[in-house]
C-alpha cells in the first residue's frame, strides 16, 4: 500500500509488522517520534504480545531490551546522538552476549557543541561494538530494513545486534511516498524468533559469565567471525527481499555507472539520492562518473568495493563524520580495502557536519574539480567557513 | 543583569524561575558576592536554556549530569558558589543516580529543579514525576508507573536543605532560592513549573499549593510534610552538617 508518510512513521510501522515483544526507549530528538508512533500503536492495541515502556535513560532503555532479549524476546529500541553514546556500554555487552536487538538510529551530531542536527558521528562512533550497521538512503529503504534487520540479526549464523541508521530530520521527519509492507509478506519473510539459548524455565542457563584470559579472546574473535558470516546472510536475505517486494537495494553496496567511470563517488545515507541525481546529469553531459553507495558499514564490504572500483581512476569519499586525529572513518576503510590491490587517487571530503546544508552545487563542484584534475588527493572540508582559532 | 530573547513558550513556568533567580543574583551582588563567583550549570531540556539567558559564568552540560559536573567544580574551586538548574526529566530520570550521591556527599551547592512532570523539549513524554494514569505522548494508554517523590528521595539521601517552590509565586521562590544558595550544604528546591504546551498545571497549582507555615524540626516531621496530601511550598527541612568540602578539608566556612 503506497502512502505518503513521514520517516518516523515508516519505521514504526515496519517495527509493528515485525511483531516485537518488547520496545523500550527514552525520548531524544530526532528519534522520539519513532517510538511515540509505536506507543500510540501499543495504546490502540495494534501491537499484539508486545510491551512498550519508556525507560529512565537510554542506558536504562538498552538494558531493558537486553534483559528482554535474554529471555528470547524480539526487541526494538531507537535513539540518537548522546543517547546512543550513553547506550554504548550496554550495546557492546549485547553484541558480546549475541543478542539480536534491533535499533533504529536517527543520526544526529554529538555534543559539544550541542546540536540536534544530522551527521553520522553518533553511529560511526560505535562501529567497533560488533553491531551490524546499515545506512539508508530514503524512507522506503528505512521501512524495508526493519524486518530485514530482525531476519539477519536473528539468523543463527549471525546473532548480532543490528542498527538501521537513518538521517535525523532529513529522513525521519521528511514526507515520502512509501510502499508500506503488508503483514502477510513480512510474516512470510520473517519467522518468529527462535533463540538458541535464553533465560527460560525449562532449560536454565547462566549468562554473562566472567571470561578469564584463557577464554576471553575466543569469544571476541567469534564475534568477528559472526560479522563475517553476516555478509553472506545479508546477501541471501537481500535476494529474498527482492523476490518478495521487487525492490533491489543491493546487499552491501550499490554501484551505479562505475564500470567505465573515471571518477566514482562513495557515500552513505540520504545524501546518496542527491549525488545520484548529479551523477546522472553529468553522465548525460558525457562525463564518466559513477556512484558507489555503501549500505553496510559493518560488516564493511571491502571486497565488493574493490570489485566495483576496478576500472575507476579517482575515488571521492564523501563523509559526514570524523575520526579526530586520523583520516575520516569511511576513507580509512576504503583505503584499507584498496591497499595492495589498486592505486586510485583517493579524495576524502568531509561536509555537512552538524546539519550544515549540502547544496547540489557543492556536490557538482566536488566532482568537477576532481574530474578535471584541479585538486590534489587527500582530505579536505567542503562548506567550511573561514575561521580563526583563538589559541591563547 | 542582562538577559536575551528567550525561546520558551509564552506562559511557561520557566519565566517565573528565571525572574526570581535574576532578583536573587542582584541581591547577592548588593551583598558583595561578585558575579564571577556564582557559576551556573544547566542540563538538557527546556530549562537548560536558562544558562543562555543569564549573564553569569555557566556550563550547559549533557543530559542529566549537572550534579557530578558541579561536584567536580566544587572540588577544584570550592570558593565558587555552585548553582544547578535541572528539569525533572533531566535530574529525576536520566541523572537520578547523581541526585542520591550528591545529596549523600552533602556537596555545598543549590539545585533548582524545573519540575513540570513532562519532557517538554521533546514535546510531551512521561517523566519520573508524571502522575500515574496520565496520558502523554509516550504513554497514550495512561502512565502505568507511580511517580517518584523527589523530596523524599533527596531527604533520605542526605540532602541538608529541602524546599518546594512554585513558579507562580515568584516572591516566595526568590526567598527560597536565596536561602538555598546561602545554605551551607546540599540544597534542593523542587519547583512546580507548569508547562503550558504539554502539561498545563497553572490552574491546578494555583488552587492547590499551600504555603508551609513552619519548617520541620526533625526528619520525621519533614517526612510527614513531604508525604502530606497537601502540596506545601516553602522550606521543609534544613540541617547543618559537614559538607563534602569540609569533610575533605578543602574549605572552612
Amino acid at each position: 500500500m503506497r502512502k505518503v508518510v513521514r520517516g518516523f512513521y515508516a519505521i514504526a510501522y515496519a517495527v509493528k509488522l515485525s511483531k516485537p515483544n518488547v520496545i523500550c526507549a527514552y525520548p531524544i530528538t530526532p528519534q522520539t517520534e519513532i517510538v511515540e508512533n509505536l506507543a500510540e500503536m501499543y495504546a490502540n492495541g495494534e501491537l499484539e504480545n508486545c510491551e512498550y515502556i519508556t525507560a529512565e535513560s537510554e542506558f536504562g532503555a538498552a538494558s531493558v531490551v537486553l534483559g528482554a532479549s535474554a529471555t528470547g524476546a524480539r526487541t526494538f529500541t531507537a535513539t540518537s546522538s548522546q543517547g546512543l553514546l550513553l547506550m554504548t556500554e550496554v550495546l557492546y555487552n549485547a553484541a558480546g552476549m549475541r543478542l539480536p536487538i534491533v535499533l533504529a538510529i536517527a543520526n544526529r551530531a554529538v555534543s559539544a557543541p550541542l546540536s540536534i542536527w544530522n551527521d553520522h558521528q553518533d553511529s560511526i562512533s560505535v562501529r567497533d561494538a560488533g553491531i551490524i550497521q546499515i545506512y539508508v538512503e530514503n524512507n522506503q529503504e528505512a521501512h524495508d530494513m526493519i524486518p530485514f534487520a530482525f531476519k539477519v540479526a536473528e539468523n543463527k549464523n549471525v546473532l548480532l545486534p543490528f542498527m538501521v541508521c537513518v538521517d535525523g530530520f532529513k529522513l525521519t521527519h521528511a514526507y515520502e511516498a512509501v510502499d508500506l509492507l503488508n503483514q502477510e509478506d513480512v510474516d512470510n519473510f520473517l519467522p518468529p524468533y527462535n533463540p538458541v539459548v535464553s533465560l527460560r524455565i525449562d532449560k536454565p542457563v547462566a549468562m554473562g559469565c566472567y571470561a578469564p584470559p584463557p577464554t576471553y579472546m575466543e569469544f571476541r574473535v567469534a564475534l568477528e567471525y559472526a560479522m563475517e558470516r553476516a555478509k553472506k546472510v545479508i546477501e541471501d536475505e537481500s535476494k529474498e527481499w527482492y523476490e518478495i517486494t521487487g525492490r533491489d537495494w543491493g546487499a552491501h553496496i550499490k554501484a551505479e555507472y562505475c564500470e567505465d567511470a573515471e571518477v566514482a563517488v562513495i557515500a552513505m545515507g540520504s545524501i546518496v539520492g542527491m549525488i545520484r541525481d548529479v551523477v546522472e546529469e553529468m553522465r548525460k553531459e558525457g562525463m564518466k562518473v559513477g556512484l558507489l553507495k555503501i549500505r553496510t558499514y559493518r560488516p564493511f564490504p571491502a571486497e565488493e568495493i574493490r570489485k566495483a572500483l576496478t576500472n575507476v581512476n579517482k575515488v571521492i569519499v564523501i563523509e559526514r563524520s570524523l575520526s579526530i586525529g586520523s583520516e575520516p572513518p569511511v576513507t580509512l576503510d576504503v583505503k584499507s580495502a584498496l591497499f595492495g590491490h589498486s592505486s586510485q587517487e583517493i579524495h576524502s571530503v568531509v561536509l555537512g557536519l552538524g546539519g550544515r546544508d549540502v547544496p547540489r552545487t557543492q556536490i557538482i563542484k566536488i566532482i568537477k574539480e576532481v574530474y578535471e584534475g584541479k585538486v590534489k588527493p587527500g582530505k579536505r572540508y567542503e562548506g567550511l567557513k573561514e575561521f580563526e582559532e583563538v589559541i591563547p | 543583569m542582562k538577559s536575551i530573547k528567550t525561546t520558551w513558550c509564552p506562559g511557561c513556568g520557566n519565566f517565573g524561575i528565571l525572574r526570581a533567580f535574576i532578583n536573587v543574583i542582584e541581591k547577592l551582588n548588593k551583598e558583595g558576592i561578585e558575579k564571577g563567583k556564582i557559576v551556573v550549570s544547566s542540563g538538557i531540556g527546556c530549562h537548560g536554556k536558562i544558562s543562555d539567558y543569564l549573564d553569569l559564568p555557566s556550563f550547559h552540560v549533557i543530559h542529566g549530569r549537572v550534579l557530578p559536573f558541579l561536584t567536580g567544580l566544587k572540588l577544584a574551586n570550592p570558593e565558587l558558589k555552585a548553582v544547578g538548574f535541572v528539569g525533572d526529566g533531566d535530574q529525576y530520570n536520566e541523572g537520578i543516580e547523581h541526585l542520591i550521591h550528591a545529596a549523600k556527599r552533602n556537596v555545598d551547592l543549590a539545585l533548582f529543579v524545573h519540575n513540570n512532570g513532562v519532557f517538554g523539549l521533546t514535546t510531551g513524554q512521561m517523566t519520573a514525576t508524571t502522575p500515574r494514569g496520565k496520558k502523554t505522548r509516550s504513554t497514550p494508554k495512561g502512565n502505568p508507573e507511580y511517580p517518584i517523590n523527589p523530596l523524599l528521595l533527596a531527604l533520605s539521601s542526605g540532602a541538608t536543605f529541602i524546599a518546594r517552590g512554585y513558579a507562580g509565586d515568584m516572591k516566595q521562590l526568590e526567598e527560597l532560592m536565596y536561602d538555598a544558595i546561602k545554605h551551607i550544604g546540599f540544597a534542593i528546591v523542587d519547583i512546580l513549573q507548569p508547562c503550558v504546551s504539554f502539561n498545563n498545571t497553572w490552574e491546578f497549582y494555583n488552587k492547590n499549593v499551600e504555603k508551609l507555615e513552619k519548617e520541620a524540626s526533625d526528619i520525621k516531621e519533614a517526612i510527614d510534610i513531604i508525604l502530606s496530601e497537601k502540596i506545601y511550598t516553602g522550606i521543609i527541612y534544613r540541617i547543618r552538617k559537614d559538607t563534602f568540602e569540609e569533610s575533605l578539608g578543602i574549605l572552612k566556612y
